[in-house]
């Protein structure tokens, strides 16, 4: 019992010691890639947070970006020249959230009654809407700027220390997407252990039975309209976090950022790590985050080198290959690389009866 | 006989053409085991989903411990005490027969979002409690060694245990059980028909459709006899048993 304890305290030292040391490894090969890095945690919040109306409560949102551009939004008008305001980041990351949880709720409302498919429709359409809105907001009264979308947007600054700029520390050169990373690193900690305490709870299994069966969950006192409201407002939340982060991060964004492919990609990072399991999901999100760009660096110079010239550009491969995956997946892992045990069993069954 | 638990006057329910109930009242006294029977299609399904909540009623209305109930959401239905189990087993099927009952709780527990955030002391014995209380209703209905079977694992028999079991999860007052010896053999019924006595004595009323006959003679204080949406017959059983109504209504003129 000791020595497993032992080895577990270990074991999550050495992880947290190699995840402190990689911005500097990943400085080594190029600041893009720490950039990279950070975009992938924002794809893991993402991933997280629609996780939990798909995964956990079994809604299918394919307009979950909407949120994440209501969250960068949020931010950008609140901390940028173009209102003039220039809120701290702790005041505005907050109303962020919450926003973006009422834009989830605003989409719950008139789908309570819709499941599978006819969910799906009305969820791609609302994010739709949202983009749809971003891109001509900027008349009578310019909100959003249109699709120029908004630049100059304040970096996060916490107790003086402004993450836009490189630092030095203690002898190491700490630059601002390395502070970021950090910051994102503290984040994602945060966002992990909320999803698991939730999916672990009175709320958590309310949102399992209703996946299960909603007649049932109702009929036992669930009052499944709040509960449902309550997946999509968690849901939205975690996506506006991610969208206010992105927004300090990126210092610009335009409605370009939050089209419907966005949608698609986190739901294909959810499904491809396993819908309803927290881990799996991390690890689904982190995939589908750094093997697009391990492409973009290795298929130019490969080309080059084998063939003298580029014959297949990287996006072609990138289709490609993901083609080849979602197929692969659908054959030989269909609940995922990582499923939930319930999902797995779930499509035990279904290959029992076909 | 203490108090009427449950009083529905005139209770009307239609599908398009199809006049699934009509005009059907009944009273339930507090304590009583309360049958429900009739042929095929009679509307006593459609009459539970009305008592339940899950169907509005088109007509007449309902109280319950003298709460109004017609036209109710099911969740305000089983929070004023009504539970029910369905004709065909509807469990979480990929959750453990535990957190099936641990669901039941629910409506009894208060745990928010912020509560299982923070997981403060009141979350966790709360937690704590439930998870007592759904091993202590898996070992009433006598599946305890069962709880961490997946509820679709269980054999038949046990699968509609552990859906009275999650019934009772809701602390309900009164019981509503859609045809519970149905697909059972001799064994389990009689199992089953101990186990509603022991509900009885333990104080709860019971509304149950069943067609096992001999089941709802000797278990059930009154019996009522549904045939095309309408009451025919409201009686002790032995006096329903003879009435040519009755007989006229399941064995055809």
């Amino acid at each position: 019992m000791i020595r497993r304890r032992t080895r577990l305290v270990i074991g999550v030292t050495l992880v947290a010691l190699a995840l402190l040391a990689l911005p500097f490894a990943l400085s080594a090969a190029g600041t893009a890639w720490v950039r990279i890095t950070n975009l992938a945690i924002l794809f893991v919040f993402l991933s997280l947070g629609l996780n939990i109306v798909v995964g956990f409560a079994g809604l299918l949102d394919l307009g979950y970006v909407a949120f994440y551009g209501v969250g960068a939004y949020v931010y950008a008008l609140l901390a940028s020249p173009h209102f003039g305001l220039h809120l701290p980041f702790w005041v505005i990351l907050p109303i962020g959230a919450s926003v973006a949880a009422i834009f989830g709720v605003l989409l719950g409302a008139p789908t309570l009654k819709l499941r599978g498919d006819y969910l799906a429709i009305v969820t791609l359409g609302f994010g739709e809407i949202v983009r749809i809105f971003l891109n001509n907001l900027s008349r009578p009264i310019n909100i959003t700027n249109g699709p120029q979308g908004i630049a100059q947007i304040d970096p996060v600054s916490i107790g003086g220390v402004s993450f836009g700029d490189t630092d030095v520390l203690l002898g190491l050169t700490v630059s601002g997407p390395m502070k970021h990373y950090y910051l994102l690193l503290l984040l994602l900690l945060l966002v992990i252990v909320v999803n698991l305490r939730l999916q672990n709870s009175r709320i958590g299994r309310a949102w399992e039975a209703i996946r299960e069966d909603e007649i049932a969950a109702r009929a036992i006192g669930i009052d499944t309209t709040r509960v449902k409201l309550l997946a999509f407002a968690m849901g939205a939340t975690f996506g506006g976090i991610a969208g206010g982060m992105f927004s300090s991060i990126q210092g610009f964004i335009s409605p370009e950022s939050f089209v419907l492919t966005e949608s698609v990609m986190i739901l294909a990072m959810v499904v491809l790590g396993g819908m309803g399991n927290i881990w799996g999901v991390v690890v689904g999100a982190l995939l589908l985050s750094f093997v697009p760009e391990m492409l973009r660096y290795t298929v130019v110079p490969v080309q080059l080198a084998l063939f003298g010239k580029l014959l297949v550009e990287p996006e072609v491969i990138r289709m490609l290959l993901f083609g080849m995956a979602l197929v692969l997946m659908m054959r030989f892992r269909p609940a995922g690389l990582w499923p939930s045990s319930a999902r797995q069993r779930e499509f035990s069954i279904e290959k029992m009866k076909s | 006989m203490s108090g009427l638990l449950l009083e529905a006057h005139d209770i009307g329910k239609r599908f398009g053409g199809v006049r699934a109930l009509h005009q059907v009242s009944l009273t339930i006294a507090e304590g009583e085991i309360y049958g429900l029977i009739g042929p095929n299609g009679a509307g006593k399904t459609t009459l539970f989903n009305v008592l339940t909540g899950l169907y509005g009623a088109d007509g007449g209305n309902f109280t319950f411990c003298g709460t109004v109930l017609d036209n109710s959401a099911p969740h305000l239905v089983a929070r004023a005490g009504i539970a029910r189990t369905f004709q065909n087993i509807r469990l979480f099927a990929n959750m453990t027969a535990l957190e099936n009952v641990m669901v039941g709780r629910h409506l009894r527990t208060h745990a928010g979002v912020i509560g299982a955030v923070l997981r403060g002391a009141g979350t966790r014995a709360e937690e704590v409690a439930i998870e007592r209380r759904a091993v202590e209703l898996l070992h009433y209905v006598g599946i305890a060694d069962r709880a961490n079977d997946l509820a679709r694992q269980l054999p038949y028999g046990d699968q509609r245990r552990l859906e009275i079991a999650r019934a009772l999860a809701t602390d309900p007052k009164l019981l509503a059980l859609d045809e519970p010896a149905a697909g059972m053999n001799a064994t389990e019924t009689t199992e089953l028909r101990t186990l509603i006595e022991g509900l009885r004595a333990d104080g709860l009323t019971v509304l149950l459709i069943e067609h096992d006959v001999k089941l709802v003679m000797g278990l059930c204080d009154r019996v009522a006899v549904l045939d095309y949406g309408e009451k025919i017959a409201e009686d002790v059983p032995e006096k329903v048993q003879r009435d040519p109504k009755v007989i006229e209504a399941y064995l055809g003129a």
